[in-house]
């Protein structure tokens, strides 16, 4: 039994528990057993909530007992990046200095999911700080691609992706800065939701670089990510800049097909630079828009070439800002020391790793006295170009089209000396922050050479995800789903 | 280049103790993507807004009412914290 | 040279702590004197993944108050963080306002030595408070924190260095402080911390054009202290400039213990506070009607009060000055007005009740007019039997005193106690008979040419009479007995 309830789709998982045909504690107990069988080799979990998920699969079955179903999460077993704060559950960011943190709430998303009777069974591995594009940078250790376990799953919510490929969870959550839930759908052949900035609450998350974060969904299905995503939108009051637009109904026009969209395709991000075998399953996918119906039209983002140097400016300078509130002081690790000074530089360097110690020195230096106007506030300029890009763009065609990452899932290890190439595996991705628009990574086959999965990236027009959502579910429909990944049995 | 003598300026000011590989490990790294963001001096952007909020005016919800809500018990406000005494965070000795 | 032999600059900076319920970014309560960290939460504590949430009544007080220094108000002005670390900013900046705050412009009139002059601010600003360090908290020395004072409301103002003296200052501060009290946005407590003021000091030779370093002055909590710090430091610095030496631009703090002022080590990032637009908080915009309401909800503000009683009522400047240093003691005595009369002599009479016996009354009570039981009728009412002639000074003193403290009428008390003043001719006739004849020696004395006995006689007249005699009758009669 519980094998085929591993190999359920959310949506299906959610109509048997309806149908009473499952319970959730017999879904809970197939995942934390799939966990506990599978992610010694994986590491996506940094913490499994085994009891908590119990009680909740429990209560949830008593409510559908009764014919009181919360949700179509009611019951549903997820997971979320151990980014979300998450009321007496241990919460680092993948971090040493908030290791054993206990917070005292739940961010306004974990809030939401427990609303709707979602069962969480645990916190997602994850970058530091969620700085990275690979997970290496985790101070509890990388997690791997279930696809091939010397590879990568992506960063920074690589465990949020790699939980979903080894079928441990029927959703999670993960944050996108720069590219951090695209690229590790995309690796792990998943589907990855960044929404517009605004739509979904960042109450509660962990602040990486504010004007740039956004919390969204990983599913296994474009279906699913919907569910999720409805879930979580909308506006919260504690979080200004959460938008009070209404949420549309992501499942309604779900099956509309692509007759009639236009997608535009930059010519910048089919130039060189792109490993040809991503480039073969981009094309494709682009072909398989037309044969359904869809239009595509050349567009230009004269300015996305700029995204990463600004986003390397404006990312650290606001993290650098961000990571201040780890002092020792009031919760989190303390170095001991004899002075206070001492006691904030301690702490500190013990605490941080490696590439948040990179960041906050970048974010410390674009910002201090004298570089401001020459480093953020530039940057902040070219960010209004990309966005002008994309508006121009966006008078022609419905959603722009291309790829999620440069390559596939690359090695462990393979970046980690150079932090520059790292950031590049961003190139794509980065400019959908810039200009706060949705982006979704869904997959569109396997590297012809390499068999690894490789994602095609979506951006829409500011509030629009439905579109992006009904575009992916019509490529997903059309070209069927990716075989089970072969990294883990 | 960053010199060593800017990269301690900066840990200083950002309260990171660095050690001496730290330094010099970060002088050239910083000195690298800083030449890399250099590409942005090429372009023009006078006369361009800054885009330092990336929700759009029109999408700014309403302000809170000036409402008073129930906070956290001392207890729990102090509960994470790696010293205290009695309800107050405590410190090394703070110099003015 | 010397001192007197330099001029002083000053330019204040306020910080006027806002009468808000809650804090500026979240729902804690913003009440004073609670149990170290009593009012936090997560948002104030600076958690990891809070956000701020801004009170919209703190933009409403921040427009109101600078419509009534006379700013502009700016339609679209930015958030910014000020980044710095210190135990008290619990984040490790301040969420302030840098290069666009709301208010710009504007200033305020003082008057010293007979002088006016205007005052021209900078700016306001809306920013959050720290918390509060609290030193030597353990026999090793240790410091505590207490952050309930994080996130409270604060308004920062900022006067151009147009302060010349420390009079000038003392002058500045407390007009500002009757505004802000008046305007109802802040408790104008010094002691507590509510209104603070920062002081830029510098000084140049007498008559020179360019102004010399400053430095700025904290934790001045006292009018006295401002003397003592300015004080201080401006011969400190004439001293430097003297010897040949550089004033260095730093911030220094007032030691009220040692009367000095001295350099501060937690300030010595100050130079690079890596001010950036606050991501996390819109633009504040503020809609041309919006302004417009706040403007309609001022009330008439309180130099332009003082000047009208002046003008329309002919008060002295003194009275007028009383009356309008608080706006609930002015609001008062403009309804004893509405009652009373407005003639320059009835208002004379209300306002020498006011400044006089009520106030006297009401330092005794320390209640503050909206519970004082004597309502604004009820003084009217007395004031209109002391205008009739009805009741005299004593009487009408002791029945203000019984209406004060009871909150009965005056006329009532009046009668029931029996205070009406005697006019009746022949009742004081019989009255100044049974003095001047039991008087003999007396009345020799005065008609011998001695008239200062004519206050003896009214004294024992008054006597006679239980001192309810018509001081203006017993006199007229006295004069015609005893010259006639
Ligand atoms: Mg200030
Ligand atoms: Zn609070």
């Amino acid at each position: 039994m519980s094998a085929s309830i591993l190999e359920l789709d959310l949506r299906a998982l959610s109509g048997a528990l309806a149908a009473r045909e499952v319970s959730s504690r017999e879904a809970t107990a197939a995942a934390l057993e799939r966990i506990r069988a599978t992610d010694g080799q994986v590491g996506a979990f940094l913490r499994v909530t085994a009891e908590q998920a119990r009680a909740a699969a429990a209560a949830a079955d008593e409510r559908a007992a009764r014919g009181a179903r919360l949700s179509p999460l009611d019951g549903v077993p997820l997971a979320v990046k151990d980014i979300f704060l998450t009321e007496g559950v241990e919460t680092t960011a993948g971090s040493r200095i908030l290791e054993g943190y206990l917070p005292p709430y739940d961010a306004a998303v974990v809030e939401r999911l427990r609303a709707a009777g979602a069962v969480l069974l645990g916190k997602l591995n994850m970058d530091e700080f969620a700085m990275g594009s690979s997970n290496e940078n985790s101070a509890y250790g990388p997690c791997r691609n279930p696809w091939d376990l010397a590879r990568t799953p992506g960063g920074s919510s690589g465990g949020s992706a790699a939980a979903l490929a080894a079928r441990q969870a029927w959703g999670t959550l993960g944050t996108d800065t720069g590219g951090s839930i695209r690229e590790p759908a995309a690796f792990c052949g998943v589907v990855g939701l960044k929404p517009t900035y605004g739509r979904v609450s960042r109450y509660g998350v962990i602040a990486f670089a504010s004007s740039l974060d956004q919390p969204g969904p990983l599913a296994r299905t474009v279906a699913d990510t919907a569910l999720l995503l409805q879930a979580v939108a909308g506006h919260d009051e504690r979080d200004m800049t959460s938008s009070a637009r209404p949420v549309d109904d992501y499942l309604a026009g779900l099956e509309g097909g692509a007759r009639g969209l236009r997608i535009g395709v930059p010519r910048e991000w089919l130039a060189g630079g792109l490993d040809a075998g991503v480039e073969v399953r981009v094309r494709e996918a682009l072909r398989r828009y037309e044969r359904m119906g869809a239009t595509l039209v050349e567009v230009s983002l004269p300015h996305s070439r700029y995204g990463i140097a600004a986003y390397y400016l404006i990312a650290p300078a606001e993290a650098s800002s961000n990571l201040a509130r780890y002092d020792g002081v009031r919760f989190g690790l303390r170095a001991p020391a004899r002075g206070l000074r001492e006691m904030y530089q301690q702490t500190r360097a013990r605490g941080f790793g490696a590439e948040p110690k990179r960041r906050i020195m970048l974010g410390t230096y674009a910002l201090s006295a004298g570089y401001y106007d020459a480093y953020y506030l530039r940057a902040q300029k070219v960010r209004t170009l990309v966005r002008r890009d994309f508006d121009e763009a966006f008078t022609r065609c419905d959603v722009v089209a291309g790829p999620v990452a440069p390559t596939v899932a690359f090695r462990l290890g393979e970046k980690v000396e150079d932090p520059l190439q790292m950031y590049l595996a961003d190139v794509f991705t980065i400019t959908a922050n810039l200009a706060a628009l949705p982006g979704l990574s869904v997959p569109c086959g396997l590297h012809p050479e390499q068999g690894l999965p490789v994602g095609l990236q979506l951006v829409g027009r500011p509030f629009d995800e439905a579109t992006l959502l009904r575009a992916a579910r019509a490529l997903e429909r059309e070209q069927g789903p990716l075989p089970p990944p072969p990294g883990v049995a | 280049m960053l010199s060593l003598e800017e990269v301690r300026r900066i840990a200083a000011l950002a309260r990171l103790e660095l050690s001496p590989a730290e330094e010099t490990l970060f002088a050239g790294q910083l000195s690298a993507i800083l030449d890399y963001v250099k590409q942005l001096e090429a372009l023009d952007v006078s006369g361009v807004e800054p885009m330092t909020h990336a929700l759009a005016a029109g999408d700014a919800p309403p302000l809170r009412a000036d409402e008073v809500r129930p906070g956290l018990p001392a207890d729990r406000a102090l509960a994470a914290a790696p010293a205290r005494a009695g309800t107050s965070f405590q410190v090394p000795r703070i110099i003015e | 040279m010397a001192v007197s032999d330099h001029d002083v600059v000053l330019g204040l900076e306020v910080h006027a702590q806002l009468l808000t319920r809650s804090k500026i970014f979240c729902g804690c309560s913003t009440a004073f004197g609670a149990e170290p960290n009593a009012h936090v939460c997560p948002v104030c504590l600076g958690l990891p993944g809070v956000l701020p949430s801004l009170n919209r009544r703190v933009v409403e007080m921040a427009v109101r108050t600078g419509l009534a220094l006379g700013c502009s108000v700016r339609p679209r002005s930015v958030w910014a963080r000020k980044n710095y670390f210190y135990p008290d900013l619990p984040k490790g900046y301040q969420i302030s306002q840098y290069e666009l705050p709301i208010c710009e412009g504007g200033g305020l009139d003082i008057t010293v030595g007979g002088a006016e002059k205007r005052v021209r601010l900078t700016r306001i600003h809306m920013e959050e408070d720290a918390g509060k360090n609290v030193h030597g908290l353990a026999a090793d020395g240790s410091s505590g924190v207490d952050l309930n004072r994080a996130g409270v409301p604060l308004l920062e103002i900022v006067s151009e260095p147009d302060l010349r003296s420390v009079d000038e200052a003392v002058e500045y501060l407390k007009e500002l402080r009757r505004l802000l009290v008046w305007l109802g946005v802040n408790d104008g407590n010094l002691e507590e911390g509510s209104f603070r003021c920062d002081a830029n000091v510098s000084v140049k030779p007498r008559g020179a054009e360019k102004l010399g370093q400053r430095c700025e002055i904290k934790n001045m909590n006292s009018f006295r202290f401002l003397r003592q710090a300015v004080d201080y430091e401006v011969r400190r610095q004439v001293e430097i400039v003297e010897a040949g030496g550089r004033v260095e631009q730093e911030t220094r703090l007032f030691d009220p213990d040692r009367g000095e002022t001295r350099a501060m080590r937690s300030k010595e990032d100050a130079h690079d506070y890596r001010y950036f637009p606050e991501p996390d908080l819109p633009p504040v915009r503020v809609e041309e009607a919006f302004v417009e309401e706040q403007r309609r909800a001022l009330p008439e503000l309180p130099q332009a009060r003082e000047r009208r009683y002046v003008r329309e009522l002919s008060l002295p400047a003194a009275d007028a000055a009383l009356l309008t240093a608080e706006r609930q003691v002015a609001d008062y005595f403009e309804e004893v007005l509405a009652r009373h009369g407005r003639t320059p002599e009835a208002a004379k009479r209300a306002a020498n009740w006011m400044n006089g016996e009520v106030a006297r009354l009401a330092n005794e009570s320390g209640l503050a007019p909206p519970s004082w039981k004597l309502r604004p009728e009820g003084l009217a009412e007395l004031l209109g039997l002391v205008a009739a002639g009805t009741v005299g000074g004593p009487g009408a003193k002791q029945a203000l005193e019984e209406a004060f403290r009871t909150g009965a009428a005056p006329a009532a008390v009046v009668q029931e106690k029996g205070l009406a003043q005697v006019s009746d001719q022949g009742a004081i006739e019989a009255a100044v008979d049974a003095v001047l004849a039991r008087s003999p020696g007396e009345v020799e004395r005065y008609r011998a040419g001695n008239k200062k006995l004519m206050g003896f006689f009214v004294g024992q007249v008054m006597k006679e009479m239980k001192g309810k005699g018509n001081p203006a009758v017993v006199n007229a009669l006295l004069q015609k007995r005893l010259e006639g």
